[in-house]
């Protein structure tokens, strides 16, 4: 059972203290206070990966798109029990969109031989959701969604369960090789052990810029994007709305003599 | 000159932040009030490979560097100091002695159970009337025929009365040479006739680690039980402890750091005379303050792990990381509670947890005074 698994890199949005504010570009936010971790969801998809490399063997190959930094979240992956790693890095994949995306990683996976390839059913950043059923698409192969449940039950053919709303999980029977999008839950992703670590650091990862990848410049970043991105803007105030000024200690002072002040509490 | 942590470093450290902040800070403060040993923890932690971090894979350990130790120490000891003295008593003075001194047989059958976190590591070496003075050791070990026989009592000893305890090493008395006594290392399995473990200590801090007073009445070992060699245990514990003060820094970092995490935390939050009081420079100095001695703490424990790491004498720079870092951590820990105000001071507050905890690392493994008598003695004085 070989599996492909897409990490993104993202902001750490669990640390409070972190706040947003769109660059001057107009059309991304400042990164420079931000540290970057691997995208949850992408995080239990790794895992099942990996549970189901040890159970069925195979390998697991990580793929990403993203700069030098962006090793961290590969060899993170590679020490939790990644075989080898691919890492699409061009300044021409600047901008690109879900398709670009989407085409990009079917670029580099096309190739290889897999099952199953993963990805998480939501990146926290950008929350789009689309990238994994882009990607089926582009390589032609049946997915499935939100996937909370993974079994294999014969030679190419996974049971796979899906969440949906109201806890529902909805069973359904897929053949491979698949796309499916991972949801988080599914279940519970290790920490990579010390000699993991060790032994990452010595495992491949094979960086693919455009050319490597054979697509042209007008199939990735903003020429090969069906979306483009025109302009990050903070919401326009509405007239019932008071939004308070300050930061998190003087806008509660606020907040409370409001509540106080309508006898709310 | 490279300040930069390893790529193997960094994720590492990353790695030990994420268990801490996941696995132990959730606990920490129940597992003090119920002075609750966790051994689920312990067990999760073996499996990462944090129990036997300095000693070769062929001895059951992740044949890390002194580096990657401490980086470990900090961010176990940024969740919880019991599990960062557990940790670093264990893998220091309980392991080390049969690392450096053990013939392949006890580093067999001791040390690589120790080094998998199967078993935890003891050494008992203080003594009611031999603190400080580790040299008026009065425990003894007489050799009659194939056996020694032990009497004495060890106090404060780390790790030695928890279910996975398994042995101690003490130093005893074995003879002496002209009017020198002979001190000597020698291992003691647990459940030996005449080795008598009291009940834990009650502690002002440190709750959720495991602390006893040993005892040892015509307790009988095997001769070969005798670790390195017969009078060299004296310079065995020397060298213990320069790592044993690295660790102990590493320690007193990971706990000034959770003093000023909270206190930042708490300066921002916190608000009186219509401002947050991280407004009023008393309380933002004091961040400040804390801030600088953190940094600075953490590049003494480094630089004295780098130069571990080297093979190159680290004595003087155990010494200054362990007396600045421990120093450090007790200020910060001072100056927690008094931001905090009446809240540090009860135990809804972290801080007050850290209070309790940070005390000990100015006397234990060395007191100040001690390191101070290291440092003037290095100077020539």
């Amino acid at each position: 059972m070989n599996v492909v698994v897409c990490v993104k890199q993202v902001p750490d949005t669990s640390d409070p203290d972190v706040e947003v504010h769109i660059d001057s570009s107009g059309k991304g936010v400042d990164e420079s206070k931000f540290s970057f971790v691997i995208n949850d969801a992408d995080n239990y998809a790794v895992e099942e990966a990996i549970l189901l490399k040890e159970k069925h063997e195979g390998e697991v190959t990580v793929v990403n798109i993203g700069p030098e930094a962006a090793n961290q979240v590969v060899r993170m992956a590679l020490a939790k029990g990644g075989d080898q790693a691919i890492r699409l890095d061009d300044e021409r994949f600047a901008f690109s969109d879900i398709t670009a995306t989407a085409r990009l990683l079917a670029s580099a996976i096309g190739d290889l031989e897999f099952d199953i390839v993963m990805t998480g059913c939501i990146a926290s950043d950008d929350g789009y959701s689309a990238v994994g059923v882009t990607l089926a698409q582009m390589l032609d192969l049946p997915h499935a969604a939100m996937v909370k449940s993974v079994e294999v039950i014969g030679d190419n053919k996974l049971k796979v369960g899906r969440e949906l709303e109201g806890g529902l999980l909805e069973m359904l029977e897929i053949e491979t090789p698949c796309v499916l999008t991972i949801q988080t839950g599914i279940n519970e992703p290790r920490y990579a052990s010390f000699k993991g670590i060790r032994a990452a650091s010595k495992k491949e990862i094979k960086v693919m810029d455009l050319e490597a990848t054979g697509l042209s410049e007008d199939q990735v970043g903003e020429a090969g994007s069906t979306a483009v991105m025109v302009e990050y803007s903070v919401p326009v105030v509405g007239e019932l709305a008071e939004i308070l000024e300050g930061d998190a200690a003087e806008t509660s002072v606020k907040l409370s003599g409001i509540l106080k002040e309508k006898g709310l509490v | 000159m490279d300040y930069d942590l390893t790529e193997e470093q960094e994720l590492f450290k990353q790695m030990v932040r994420e268990f801490a902040l996941e696995e132990i800070i959730p606990r920490a403060e129940e597992m003090d009030e119920e002075g609750e040993f966790p051994y689920d923890i312990i067990t999760k932690m073996a499996d990462l490979g944090l129990m036997g971090l300095p000693f070769p894979e062929e001895y059951g350990g992740s044949g890390a560097d002194m580096v990657s130790f401490v980086i470990a120490l900090e961010e176990i000891s940024r969740a919880d100091a019991s599990l960062g003295i557990t940790m670093e008593a264990h893998t220091t003075l309980g392991s080390l002695p049969i690392y450096y001194e053990g013939t392949d047989e006890q580093k067999q059958k001791w040390l690589v159970p120790l080094a998998k976190g199967e078993m935890l590591g003891a050494f008992g070496l203080t003594e009611p009337e031999a603190g400080s003075d580790a040299g008026a050791t009065r425990t003894t070990a007489e050799l009659d025929g194939d056996e020694w026989v032990i009497n004495g009592t060890k106090c404060f000893i780390t790790n030695s009365g928890t279910e996975i305890s398994k042995v101690v090493t003490i130093t005893a008395v074995t003879g002496m040479t002209g009017d020198k006594k002979e001190i000597s290392n020698i291992l003691v399995p647990h459940g030996t006739p005449g080795f008598t473990v009291a009940p834990p200590y009650r502690k002002m801090g440190w709750h959720a680690s495991d602390t006893h007073e040993l005892s040892f009445n015509d307790c009988r070992v095997p001769r070969e039980n005798l670790l390195g060699t017969r009078g060299g245990g004296f310079r065995c514990f020397l060298k213990v402890l320069d790592a044993g003060r690295v660790a102990i820094a590493a320690l007193a970092v990971g706990l000034a750091r959770a003093c000023l995490e909270e206190s930042v935390k708490y300066a921002r939050e916190r608000v009186q005379f219509g401002r947050p009081i991280g407004k009023f420079q008393g309380v933002s100095f004091k961040c400040a303050d804390m801030f600088m001695e953190v940094e600075l703490a953490r590049e003494a424990t480094l630089k004295a792990a780098w130069l571990a790491d080297q093979d190159r004498p680290y004595s003087r720079e155990a010494a200054v990381a362990k007396l600045f870092a421990s120093e450090t951590a007790m200020r910060a820990a001072n100056d927690a509670v008094q931001i905090h105000g009446g809240y540090g001071y009860i135990e809804d507050y972290p801080v007050c947890r850290y209070f309790r905890d940070a005390k000990i690392l100015e006397i234990g493994e060395g007191t100040s005074e001690v390191q101070r008598i290291i440092l003037s003695r290095s100077l020539g004085l």
